[in-house]
């Protein structure tokens, strides 16, 4: 399943929700979200302790938007608009947590 | 207007910028209250002090690139930007990684320049 969570980690519960249920499978973080996979905040631990079941992607616009491009965790795929329809297209199904 | 009117605001800013509009209201309505010529500080805590980062590209979501603005407030003579050091430490940023210059407090400095103020306005 592909788990879509578009707030930010440090405000709200929605990842935190979601990597307690979710241990298989792929996460994509959009918009907000995308804070949680930069380096030295204070969710990085928790999602590389989940990173061993799951595969997390980042939505690279969103990232860059924010003036964090460079501040990837290691592990984390950036993808494009193009990968985000991939993974929604090659997922059995999905989940936007809000 | 006669400086007896002058009240001290500060617009509390919690929020990430782009996610939701509370950034770029926040800075709208600074703008109107510098219109005023009254006493003007901006906090940035939690979510808000990413509004401050460095290097933001929005070209990819097609929304407006606000921050620059953050840098000319000067201009508005807005010069008081309060950033909460905790908040700052809690994301992995640095004063370094902000794009305009700021003053750096402990959350218990913050609390008092809140207690100081006639209005808060909080986004």
């Amino acid at each position: 399943m592909l788990h879509i969570i578009n707030k930010s980690p440090l405000s709200n519960c929605s990842l935190d929700s979601c990597l307690r249920v979710a241990t298989t499978g792929s996460v994509l973080l959009i918009e907000d979200a995308v804070y949680a996979a930069t380096t030295g905040n204070a969710f990085e631990h928790k999602l590389r302790e989940s990173m061993a079941g799951l595969q997390v992607y980042v939505l690279k616009p969103d990232l860059e938007a924010r003036g964090l491009a460079d501040r990837l965790m290691d592990g984390v795929t950036p993808v494009d608009y193009a990968g985000f329809v991939e993974l929604t297209v090659s997922n059995k199904n999905c989940q936007s947590w809000l | 207007m006669s400086s007896g009117n002058v009240k001290k605001f500060m617009f509390v800013n919690r929020k990430a910028p782009y996610g939701t509009i509370y950034a770029l209201e926040s800075l709208e309505v600074v703008l109107i209250t510098a219109a005023f010529d009254q006493d003007v500080s901006l906090a940035f805590l939690d979510d808000g002090v990413y509004q401050l980062k460095k290097g933001q590209q929005t070209k990819g979501i097609e929304i407006k690139n606000f921050s620059p603005t953050y840098r000319a407030l000067e201009g508005y003579d807005i010069e008081k930007l309060y950033v909460e050091k905790e908040s700052l430490e809690a994301r992995g940023l640095t004063e370094e990684d902000l794009l305009v210059d700021v003053t750096v407090l402990g959350r218990a400095e913050m609390g008092e320049l809140m207690d100081q103020q006639d209005a808060v306005l909080s986004f």
